[in-house]
């Protein structure tokens, strides 16, 4: 259930957003999942169903998965997350830290430990649509 | 797009008490040493007592206590470790202890995320062992736990000095608490105590250099029993608990 510490994080957040701006309702907030940290999507929208309350209570979350890429700093080969490529054990340290894809992976062209997460890294808040 | 971690973080360490960071702008000092045995000499004395490794490329902390591998349990966040009657969380516990090379900006997404989901519950103290340096790492801890206090580390080496004075002065630029140097592996001269009054820090003592110590990495009850971990107790513990003896 770390997707629930997550799902906090965003309400508590999104709180920050609406007493900062002054909303009286928020209708939607749109988060856009990066793919390295395999959130489970019906269990982080399980929490946040359980989590909005007061300004939130009848928000709509919408999700959007954003593709995992990779730049490696040594060569400039750009490439795309699979996670079919690691054990569970392998996956779930990633999905819980995702920078320790630098402990599992290396650029594939020149082997490379050196690369940065260009996308796709783990949650975010988009645009947030409510009455004032 | 904004980062939800940043807002949950003062959250997840409400019932931390008083966060001590253990750091020196120099490697190889006895940082990680200090901060391990720290943390279990406050548990020993009875007091509820966490230690994170926040030295994300060359962590050290599972050796000094012999921390073997297990998984952390999730409930509703991350679990830390219960080892030794201390909370624990490092890095290797999802590296498996294998080379890992960050650059500046993985090494804030690892603190921010362990920060935002780690439930660390009630602690009287957290000790955060830092990598050397006036890096990312603790530009991200005054950022992230303004309210954190520092307990520094040198060495007589004029080098580690130097080094330390730098932290000192970036501490002292934004108004972070300092509860004083530590002076390890000393002489028995008085030249760090004097550079130390210098700079205007409280000098805590000096620790002898302690042949016992690398044979008892591993073990905690040889570690708590060597000369270094009696030198903890007697020179850092008092300053560490004095301004928190009112609150506990």
């Amino acid at each position: 259930m770390h997707e629930w510490a997550l799902a906090e994080a965003v309400i508590s957040t999104v709180e920050e957003v609406v007493e900062r701006e002054r909303y009286e309702e928020v209708f939607e907030v749109n988060l856009i999942m990066g793919e390295l940290q395999q959130i489970d999507v019906n269990i982080i929208k399980f929490a946040l169903k359980q989590l909005k309350k007061g300004k939130l209570g009848k928000a709509k979350f919408n999700i959007k998965t954003q593709k995992a890429s990779f730049k490696c700093n040594v060569c400039g080969n750009i490439w795309v997350f699979n996670k079919n490529k690691f054990n569970e054990e392998v996956s779930e340290a990633i999905h819980f830290i995702p920078e320790v894809s630098h402990t599992y992976i290396k650029c594939p062209k020149c082997k490379s430990p050196d690369f940065s997460i260009v996308g796709g890294r783990g949650l975010y808040i988009g645009k947030i649509r409510g009455r004032k | 797009m904004v980062d939800p971690r940043i807002s949950i973080i003062d959250g997840r360490l409400r019932g931390v008490k008083d966060v001590v960071v253990v750091s020196s702008g120099k490697g190889g000092v006895g940082k990680s040493l200090t901060a391990s045995i720290l943390a279990l000499t406050l548990s020993r004395r009875g007091y509820k007592a966490g230690l994170l490794d926040l030295d994300f490329t060359s962590p050290s902390t599972h050796l000094i206590l012999g921390v073997r591998g297990t998984n952390l349990r999730e409930e509703k966040g991350i679990i830390p470790a219960e080892v030794f009657g201390l909370r624990y969380m490092s890095i290797v516990y999802y590296t498996r202890d294998r080379s890992t090379s960050l650059r500046g900006e993985d090494l804030s997404n690892i603190l921010i995320e362990l920060l935002a989901v780690t439930v660390w519950g009630e602690l009287d103290f957290l000790i955060l062992d830092m990598p050397p340096g006036i890096g990312d790492t603790t530009l991200d801890i005054i950022k992230y736990i303004n309210r954190s206090r520092f307990l520094l580390v040198a060495t007589p080496s004029i080098l580690a000095f130097s080094t330390v004075h730098k932290l000192v002065d970036l501490l002292k630029s934004q108004n972070i608490s300092i509860i004083g140097i530590l002076e390890n592996m000393g002489r028995g001269d008085a030249a760090l105590a004097k550079h130390v009054e210098d700079i205007g820090v409280k000098y805590l003592g000096t620790i002898p250099f302690d042949d016992q110590v690398e044979g008892s990495m591993g073990n905690v009850d040889r570690l708590c029993d060597t000369e270094f971990a009696s030198s903890i107790e007697k020179l850092a513990l008092p300053s560490i608990l004095s301004t928190m003896s009112k609150e506990l």
